[in-house]
């Protein structure tokens, strides 16, 4: 019941501060479209590549890709706000007043989840808008923004545990060039099995590529690794949670 | 003339110790353009497969995109500087002395011109040990670095402009959104002729970044373009006069406030 009363409070604080200041709510639902404009937009001629076959299209193609990047980006953006929490000197009066801690990361990961629902619900309306085909059912769909959400808390974990332990705003480069890297490290403009080289090699191992491949499965309507998605995502997602409570708990010593 | 000369080497000495004192500034414009060239070669690679891709390697048609790059950083880095002189009093502290405003900005962007050509030398540097080779030979080498030097000299000053009409690092640094979005709608990963969506090869080409980097790029996987160098020198130099322009004035409107 504490956890939940301190989760509500800091979820609501941090989502009222999101949707109230145009300076942190316009960047988080403008790059993905300009993303989506971009990559959708200026490479679509790349699905004439040779051996390319994504049957909704391009666009469906890099939607999916850009819908991922919307939500693990969400979590980050939470994370610079954690850490502008900690240098305001607000955190530590939270720790202070929170009678259950665990709640205060709880409480900004639900607000990293309604920040990116809204940035994903501009993005679908944009996407359908611009055409895109959609070739899976319901449930596929449901898997595609389940598989999304996952990344989203496993992003706004890793920048939680960031911002704890570092307590500045500087550490916003540490937080958000990981996860750039990752994501542009998994198949962003062709198909796995187009790419060649290095890249096919990191992308191979890349868990990313995973939850990737399986996103465009589903929205293609033919599932494809929708286990080993599941299992990585949820496998990141895990292990950001004890990075992110540990980061708490060095939070809680420094005082 | 001699104290004219004197008063923009002292600047632009203390630009360039500033800007190599500050690793962040040295290392991230020789740093993200590259990890970007490395991101976007491997993953278009397949697009050299495309009918009419002027050559068979990306990193090649993609080497143009960091020069552009390393220059939105020099506007940054000019700006940021300036800014933090306004912010600390530095700028006010110089306006009771002789110094004359020229001599000011020409010295805050030198650190920036050393920065670009340093980069120009690091960019073609990784480009050459992945294989490429420019069409224009050696001598297009010079031509690179001169550009280089110039967009970097236009962009600084664009900061400049901003910092000086701000006095905010802040504000400086919430112009690099803007330009990246200048980057990603021109021809930066495709050829014009290539792109398939009438309205995207719109922008394209209405774009002026296109035309920076098909300039660069025509001396690195075409030869000896004129129409393209024409184009990509012709905006460089347009941009960088305005943008000095409007430093000059920028910096004018704040001596006399100060």
């Amino acid at each position: 019941m504490r956890t939940l009363a301190v989760t509500r409070a800091v979820a609501w604080r941090t989502l009222h501060n999101a949707f109230t200041n145009p300076s942190l709510l316009i960047p988080s639902i403008a790059f993905p479209l300009f993303f989506f404009t971009a990559f959708a937009g200026g490479l679509s001629r790349v699905s004439d590549v040779p051996g390319f076959h994504y049957k909704p299209g391009y666009t469906a193609f890099q939607f999916v890709f850009v819908l991922l990047q919307s939500a693990a980006f969400g979590g980050v953006f939470t994370g610079f706000g954690i850490a502008r929490d900690f240098e305001t000197g607000f955190a530590r009066r939270l720790l202070l007043a929170a009678p259950n801690r665990t709640g205060i990361v709880l409480g900004y990961g639900v607000a990293a989840l309604g920040r990116w629902l809204a940035t994903a619900s501009v993005l679908t309306v944009v996407a359908l808008v611009a055409g895109m085909n959609i070739g899976g059912g319901g449930v596929d769909i449901a898997g595609l923004y389940a598989l999304a959400i996952i990344i989203n808390a496993a992003a706004v974990l890793w920048a939680a545990g960031v911002a704890m332990r570092l307590r500045t705003m500087q550490a916003g480069p540490i937080m958000q060039f990981p996860v750039f890297l990752v994501l542009f490290f998994a198949p962003v403009y062709v198909p796995l099995y187009l790419l060649q080289g290095w890249i096919h090699t990191v992308a191979t191992i890349n868990p990313l590529t995973r939850v990737l491949e399986s996103g465009r499965g589903f929205l293609a309507g033919s599932p494809t690794e929708v286990g080993v998605a599941f299992g990585a995502a949820l496998a990141l997602m895990a292990g950001f949670s004890i990075w992110a409570i540990r980061g708490l708990r060095k939070a809680e010593a420094a005082g | 003339m001699k104290i004219f000369a004197d008063q923009v080497y002292l600047l632009a000495r203390r630009s360039v110790v500033r800007t190599i004192r500050q690793p962040a500034n040295v290392i991230s414009p020789l740093l993200f353009p590259m990890m970007l060239l490395a991101v976007n070669s491997g993953g278009l690679e397949a697009e050299t497969k495309l009918p009419g891709f002027p050559t068979n390697s990306f990193v090649a048609f993609a080497l143009a995109v960091p020069f552009i790059q390393g220059a939105l950083f020099a506007t940054m880095n000019a700006g940021t500087d300036l800014a933090r002189d306004i912010q600390t009093g530095f700028l006010n502290r110089l306006s009771l002395t002789p110094m004359r405003g020229v001599a000011l900005l020409a010295g805050q962007l030198g650190g920036v011109v050393v920065m670009g050509a340093v980069q120009a030398a690091f960019y073609l540097t990784v480009g050459y040990l992945f294989g490429v080779r420019l069409a224009a030979g050696l001598s297009g080498v010079a031509v690179l670095f001169a550009f280089a030097i110039l967009i970097s000299l236009g962009f600084g000053a664009l900061g400049a402009f901003a910092a000086l009409r701000t006095g905010s690092g802040e504000a400086v640094q919430s112009l690099f959104p803007v330009f990246f979005v200048f980057l990603f709608l021109s021809s930066m990963n495709i050829p014009r002729n290539l792109i398939e969506a009438t309205w995207f090869r719109d922008i394209a080409t209405a774009n002026p970044v296109s035309y920076l980097l098909e300039g660069v790029r025509s001396v690195i996987i075409i030869g000896w373009d004129a129409e393209a160098l024409a184009l990509g020198f012709g905006i460089a130099s347009l941009l960088t006069l305005v943008a000095l322009g409007l430093a000059s004035w920028a910096l004018r409107v704040r001596m006399a406030r100060t």
